[in-house]
């Protein structure tokens, strides 16, 4: 039998029933709920189900509150009603909720790995498109929409049809200054934005494999803007650390037999994948993105390209309505830009090696005159550790404000927002038309990056600084 | 669900690539507004002018495409965001049909949990769907933009009268024609799905933390 898949192996652990073509009900082990998708509790109410597996499923609260410093339920008046409705609905159907103020607390995607609640072999779901996070502690984990996350509550699982499998080989070694950031856009660059699409990917190669757990989260993050919904690493040595003592993973002699059955999983040498990419990780240099998607990235130190150094005349088209959205002149190196604001957070980088990394570049060192630049800690646990450390106080000094955990500017649809026109570097995953606001313009890039743009006043090359 | 059997209707190209949930849908409309009445938020970014009237330019709001009920869409249609929002957004517009080389996953299935029917085609086919539909608007033209999708034989009738065959995965097929509501499906598999977990809490019993 020929070797098969990290992907097939949890996989094929979660099928309750084959369906024919590919498809397959599967078990959902873990489910994550979040206020921005709380309305799921209140439709299966009204459509007259009830939660199976309440012990399978955990919420918090992220999208639609305050990131303010002090803030509380009440501080987006607005909003207030739906976080107290959840709260209610969460307590009546027996499901665990990190509230605001208390530890757990935090972005839905930070606190499934910081609680052990995220596990190898784990199949786990959100009404989030970055659950593909997950993947970094080697588990299934996707977004799934409204409907989708009322089949999960009311049957703990999922009807999906087996998606290709393909793997990501990152050799070589990263230069100080570049990230895991850096490595995953540089993919997204290479293969495009649909390039992953129809596809579980897992990320391998000796990059990886040197990579910190917080780090591989950062990669699988930004698997859905390759396309692929899952994304994922095999886990190791580094994953069981990173995971034991957490409060949800298992302790004692669960602990040692779930590390003996996680050894088990990560992909057979003679596995085979749809597609295999690989990447020079010795040539990546810090990234940055220039336009509306997450495809238009360039090195730091390149120019803004122009829409005809690609042939497709629908690309052209395209690359033209960003450069035209974004304010920006094709030939021009990206370094000339000015900005108005930085955003470091998000559950793509705001855990507590992302803000050491940014501190590091802060410390001793001013924020332009004219950039705002927020720091938004991904969790209270988070939020708790770095002031602990001191860090709080290197951004403070540095004029970066500090706030509450929350997902903040990255979607802005608690009204964390830049104005028209304004020009942001952020640490997130989206640089979409309006996604820091109407008529907001953003950069993509690493939390040092940012820091150093943050100093500058500009687009800036972290080495440099 | 209401069901989907053949579609014969007007079809509309929007031919640009990796087109994300956040513009069919902004995150604000979808957090204020309520799931029936998205439809005029729908690709509120490109479809209005800063005054609020209708942006000619848009691809909906051109007389010849205005009530499209199919669109015509390239590479990575819907990608980003999972909303669902976005499938509900272009449902209140009176779509009920999308035609594009890939989709974004998620936007895909949800496509299937509403009625809407997504469909795949190799690019070179959408790209000359796209160009029928455009030629059928100009002057003279004795077609109209209309496409007719008929899920029972799986084709795309173009205004020439090409059939184009598609593939759709059976048990979304069945679901569509027959309005199936997925939930209800399967929790007449309570028994299986019972059966497998407490297979895995044997197996796996660190799994499951406040488990039996």
């Amino acid at each position: 039998m020929p070797g098969q898949t990290l992907f097939d192996k949890i996989w094929d652990r979660h099928v309750i029933a084959d369906l024919g073509d590919d498809y397959a009900l599967l078990h959902v082990s873990r489910h994550l709920m979040h206020d921005g998708g709380g309305r799921g509790l209140q439709m299966i109410k009204d459509q007259g189900y009830t939660v199976r597996n309440p012990d399978l499923t955990f919420a918090t609260f992220d999208h639609v509150i305050s990131t303010e410093p002090g803030r509380t339920h009440d501080t987006l008046k607005p909003h207030a009603a739906r976080l107290y409705a959840m709260r209610d609905l969460a307590k009546a159907a027996g499901i665990k909720l990190f509230d605001l103020g208390q530890p757990g607390q935090g972005i839905v995607h930070v606190m499934g790995p910081e609680q052990g609640i995220t596990l190898p072999g784990v199949l786990l779901v959100c009404g989030d498109s970055h659950t593909c996070t997950h993947g970094g502690l080697g588990a299934i984990a996707f977004g799934v929409g409204a409907t989708e996350v009322i089949h999960v509550l009311a049957t703990q699982s999922l009807v999906q049809r087996r998606p290709k499998r393909m793997r990501v080989t990152f050799d070589g070694k990263a230069a100080p200054g570049v990230t895991p950031k850096d490595l995953i856009l540089a993919l997204i660059g290479q293969i495009g934005a649909a390039g992953g699409t129809g596809f579980a990917v897992e990320y391998a190669g000796t990059a990886i494999r040197d990579m910190e757990v917080e780090g591989r989260l950062t990669v699988c993050n930004l698997s859905i803007e390759l396309g692929a919904k899952i994304g994922m690493v095999a886990p190791d040595d580094k994953t069981f650390a990173f995971l034991k003592g957490r409060p949800y993973a298992p302790a004692g002699a669960q602990w040692d037999r779930a590390v003996a059955d996680w050894r088990t999983l990560p992909s057979d040498a003679d596995a085979a994948f749809d597609v295999e990419v690989t990447v020079d990780v010795n040539r990546i240099i810090p990234q940055i993105t220039w336009g509306t998607s997450p495809e238009h990235v360039i090195p730091v130190t390149g120019k803004i390209p122009h829409p005809s150094s690609v042939a497709d005349p629908d690309k052209q088209k395209a690359l033209q309505a960003a450069l035209d959205y974004m304010g920006l002149t094709a030939g021009t190196p990206i370094q000339e830009t000015k900005i108005d604001w930085v955003f470091i957070g998000s559950c793509t980088n705001s855990r507590l090696s992302d803000l050491r990394d940014a501190a590091k570049i802060a410390r001793g060192r001013k924020v332009a005159g004219h950039v705002r630049a927020w720091v938004v800690p991904g969790s209270e646990n988070i939020k708790r550790q770095a002031e602990a450390e001191g860090l709080h106080t290197v951004f403070l000094d540095a004029g970066f404000e500090w706030r509450e955990p929350g997902c903040s500017m990255c979607l802005a649809v608690n009204g964390d927002t830049i104005a028209p026109g304004q020009r942001s570097v952020s640490t997130s995953n989206r640089n979409f038309v309006g996604r820091q606001g109407p008529g907001g313009r953003t950069h993509l890039a690493s939390p040092a990056m940012a820091a150093a743009a943050a100093i500058a006043g500009r687009i800036a090359d972290v080495r440099s600084i | 669900m209401k069901p989907f059997t053949v579609l014969d209707a007007k079809a509309a190209p929007l031919m640009e690539q990796n087109v994300n949930t956040d513009i069919i849908i902004p995150i604000h409309r979808l957090r204020d507004v309520a799931q029936a009445e998205l439809g005029p938020y729908a690709f509120e970014p490109w479809r209005y002018l800063p005054d609020g009237s209708d942006n000619p330019e848009f691809f909906l709001n051109k007389p010849a495409f205005k009530g499209a009920e199919i669109v015509v869409a390239d590479e990575n249609f819907a990608c980003g965001s999972s909303r669902e929002g976005a499938v509900w957004a272009i449902m209140g517009m009176g779509v009920r049909a999308v035609i594009a080389p890939s989709f974004g996953p998620i936007f895909f299935n949800n496509c299937f949990q509403n009625g809407v029917l997504p469909i795949q085609l190799d690019r070179a086919d959408v790209l000359a769907i796209a160009a029928e539909l455009e030629g059928a608007t100009r002057p003279g033209a004795n077609s109209e933009p209309r496409l007719a999708i008929d899920l029972e034989s799986r084709t795309v009738t173009t205004p020439s009268g090409r059939k184009i065959e598609f593939h759709v995965d059976g048990i979304r097929r069945d679901a569509l024609l027959k309005g199936l509501n997925e939930v209800a499906l399967t929790l007449t598999r309570e028994a299986e799905i019972a059966a497998h977990q407490a297979t895995a809490r044997k197996a796996t019993p660190w799994l499951y933390p406040t488990g039996d």
